[in-house]
């Protein structure tokens, strides 16, 4: 089914089905409960979650693939955005020309870039992506000013031209929708203590999701998804043997550029504004900090470690001291005291000190992220029969 | 031609900075053949250092002065610095007022055992790893630094005056002769830059006239052959390591009168010290420094008005656009050596 052998095809209909099943899986916790705070499952939340998952998942065909370390993919996430922004404030509110339109512009874009940035690897090619989107950060924040509206940003506004939408009644705002359906469209369901959102803008993107991930399904197991692979392993002997690397590699940076882009665009039609901040540098590092924690190179690991980064983000910067002092109540008050003290720096605004020290330990102790975790984990125990026997080592999984 | 000369000027002190970061950058490169996207950190390390002791130094005790009434007419609270009362009024104010240049002589332990700690604890375990892992690792270890700064010292820049003997300007104009009141500079700039000029001969005259600097210019030539003969290369590296801690925590240090130091300048230094490495030529010290003063002058010049009333918005992306003509053409940068990370 769907061209996919039997183990990826699982792997789909369990990323669909947690796609589907997300707003019970992410809201175990009963509503006004001490644990409440740990629920992920309101829809600004979860549309990030499916959003940077899409980031991460078109990070990981070029780095994961090729091993080209791209520290400038937040400048395609920002031109899609501003792509897409435009496409509602002249077209329509409707988000599919917005979101194609945010592919296109950021696959030209990643054209670019990648033609010149591909002449060098390694370190030379970080570097140089890295100066491409701070060029676009700076840009943006000062001479593109009419386009991007520099620091103020961009939003739909009520006298727009929107040629190709009806003109809005008296008091009414722009919102954006898919043909009529708003995007921020919710339906709750209330089972007991329990509370569901079902929101239209998390479906509409979560099945942009599903369709991102068979895509890079199909580009892993494809004869091109090989030939990336093996740039990662040797280029050298790729090009002793007379294979021209480049236009693989520059497929690959568009392709990824195109996600980026995509992610972009969803970003918009989630919250209908855009700011020069989302092409800095510190939100290129976060999408090479998903990729790897989750594990690059792995199908699912980029999206586990998207969701893993962006829900901790969410839940721990909500945590402060009266929290802490909830939790630990139950102890003698010296102590409580000090606990909170030691827990405290690394929670609420500090979260990103939790976040480095997460991404140093992972890249230290687990150089494969959460999927090697994970197979660490189940193979275990297996490898150590093996030995026993001594049998053959266990190929690495992908 | 005071334009210019002006504008040669106004880059030199952002140039010093940029040329004593990437020089250490080059050292720990050069040596340990690890790419430390930390090495800004240690800058902003360096500049933290300098408010600490300045805070140290104004620690105060508080006595009530039952002869003096504030205005309420309350007893006036005295708030008596420790050091005046250790070394006299007189000499505990110009201790104050001199706490940027005394933080030199408390930067050095510090950013000595800094710069030792993370060689033995982090970086000594990536000698093998990949280019990614390592910059990877020590970008996580630049947020965990930033932030613990950010956690203890809060997020706004904290103004760390120079002594008031430097505080003012000059007219260089004069000096050589043009027009006066042409050119005007500040003292600090020039200091600036002359403190950055002797770092850089301190660590070349270290490299070239003594026993250490030799061994470990030959360990940079054939690690291996240098371990053969029976030397601990890896110790000396390790030393090189710490004292390129050292030069990118003092180039903080004396940058704070010029910019209030803010937990994130070491970053945004760091992007642009690494251009400037790329440019001036992986592993040649002299390329990095040379890169450098020539990125600094050359974005002062892009900010002049005529300039940018040609091509708006040039002085923000000049780095970058050399950074990428440089790569583009001449891969190994401006002084690097042939086959040195030319990929």
């Amino acid at each position: 089914m769907l061209n996919l052998d039997k183990s990826d095809l699982r792997l789909f209909l369990l990323v669909a089905a947690a796609l589907v099943l997300a707003p019970f899986i992410l809201n175990p916790f009963p509503e006004g409960s001490n644990l409440a705070q740990f629920n992920a499952g309101y829809p600004d939340l979860m549309q990030r979650l499916v959003i940077f998952g899409i980031f991460a998942i078109g990070f990981n065909i070029l780095f994961g693939l090729t091993g080209y370390l791209s520290f400038g993919h937040a400048a395609f996430l920002g031109v899609g955005s501003y792509a897409a922004i435009w496409m509602m404030k002249l077209l329509t509110m409707n988000v599919i020309p917005a979101i194609v339109v945010s592919i296109i512009v950021a696959g030209i874009f990643a054209a670019l870039v990648g033609f010149i940035s591909l002449r060098r690897s390694g370190i030379y090619f970080s570097i140089l992506t890295l100066a491409f989107a701070q060029m676009s950060y700076s840009l943006a924040y000062s001479v593109l000013t009419p386009i991007t509206g520099g620091e103020t940003g961009l939003q739909p506004k009520i006298n727009d031209p929107r040629i190709l939408d009806a003109p809005l009644l008296d008091g009414a705002t722009p919102t954006a929708g898919l043909f009529g359906i708003d995007m921020r469209a919710s339906w709750q369901l209330s089972v007991g203590d329990w509370l569901f959102t079902f929101n239209f803008g998390y479906y509409f993107a979560a099945v942009v999701m599903l369709i991102a991930f068979y895509v890079s399904m199909r580009i892993f197991r494809s004869p091109f998804g090989m030939m990336l692979r093996a740039v990662k392993t040797n280029q050298n002997r790729l090009n002793y043997t007379g294979v021209n690397t480049r236009p693989y590699t520059l497929t690959a940076f568009i392709i990824s550029g195109m996600y980026a882009g995509l992610a972009g665009g969803l970003l918009v039609a989630m919250d209908t504004q855009v700011g020069a901040d989302r092409m800095f540098w510190t939100a290129s590092g976060e999408v090479v900090l998903m990729t790897i924690l989750g594990g690059a190179g792995t199908l699912i690991g980029p999206v586990l470690g998207a969701g893993f980064i962006k829900y901790m983000e969410n839940v721990v910067s909500k945590i402060n001291e009266t929290v802490l002092h909830q939790w630990f109540y139950w102890l003698p008050d010296g102590l409580e005291d000090f606990v909170v003290s030691v827990i405290y720096p690394f929670v609420g605004k500090g979260w990103h000190l939790t976040l480095g020290l997460m991404f140093m330990a992972v890249v230290i102790f687990l150089p494969g992220g959460l999927m090697e975790g994970l197979r660490r984990l189940t193979q275990g125990r297996k490898k150590k029969a093996d030995e026993k026997t001594g049998g053959a080592v266990a190929t690495p999984a992908e | 031609m005071e334009a210019i000369i002006l504008q040669i000027l106004n880059g030199l002190d952002k140039g010093s900075a940029y040329a004593l970061i990437a020089l250490g950058l080059t050292l720990i490169f050069g040596t340990l053949g690890v790419v430390n996207f930390a090495h800004g950190a240690l800058f902003m390390l360096g500049a933290f250092c300098a408010v600490t002791l300045s805070r140290l130094l104004s620690l105060a005790h508080v006595t009530v002065d039952p002869t003096r009434k504030d205005f309420l007419g309350n007893p006036l609270k005295v708030e008596t610095p420790y050091v005046h009362e250790w070394f006299g009024p007189e000499t505990g104010a110009a201790i104050i007022e001199w706490s940027v240049p005394l933080s030199i002589l408390f930067a050095i332990p510090i950013m000595i055992v800094v710069g030792l700690a993370m060689e033995r604890g982090l970086i000594k375990h990536f000698y093998k790893r990949p280019h990614a892992d390592q910059i990877l690792v020590t970008f996580g270890l630049a947020i965990v630094l930033q932030e613990i700064v950010k956690f203890y010292y809060g997020a706004n820049p904290i103004p760390t005056p120079a002594p008031s003997a430097f505080a003012g300007s000059f007219d260089f104009g004069a000096m050589i002769g043009l027009d006066p009141g042409s050119i005007i500079y500040p003292y600090w700039r020039l200091i600036y830059f002359a403190f950055a000029a002797v770092m850089i001969a301190a660590v070349f005259a270290f490299l070239q006239f003594t026993t250490f600097g030799m061994v470990v210019r030959a360990g940079m030539a054939d690690r291996e052959t240098v371990g053969l003969l029976g030397i601990n290369i890896d110790k000396r590296f390790t030393i090189m390591f710490a004292i390129a801690a050292c030069v990118a925590g003092l180039a903080g240090v004396m940058y704070t009168p010029i910019n209030s130091p803010n937990y994130h300048m070491g970053m945004d230094f760091l992007v642009l010290s690494f251009v400037v490495v790329v440019v001036g030529g992986m592993g040649s010290l002299g390329g990095a420094v040379l890169a450098g003063f020539l990125l600094g002058v050359l974005e002062s010049f892009a900010s002049m008005t005529e300039v940018l009333e040609l091509i708006p918005g040039i002085n923000q992306i000049i780095i970058y656009l050399v950074a990428i003509v440089v790569l583009l053409t001449r891969p190994r940068g401006l002084m690097g050596r042939k086959g040195v990370m030319e990929q």
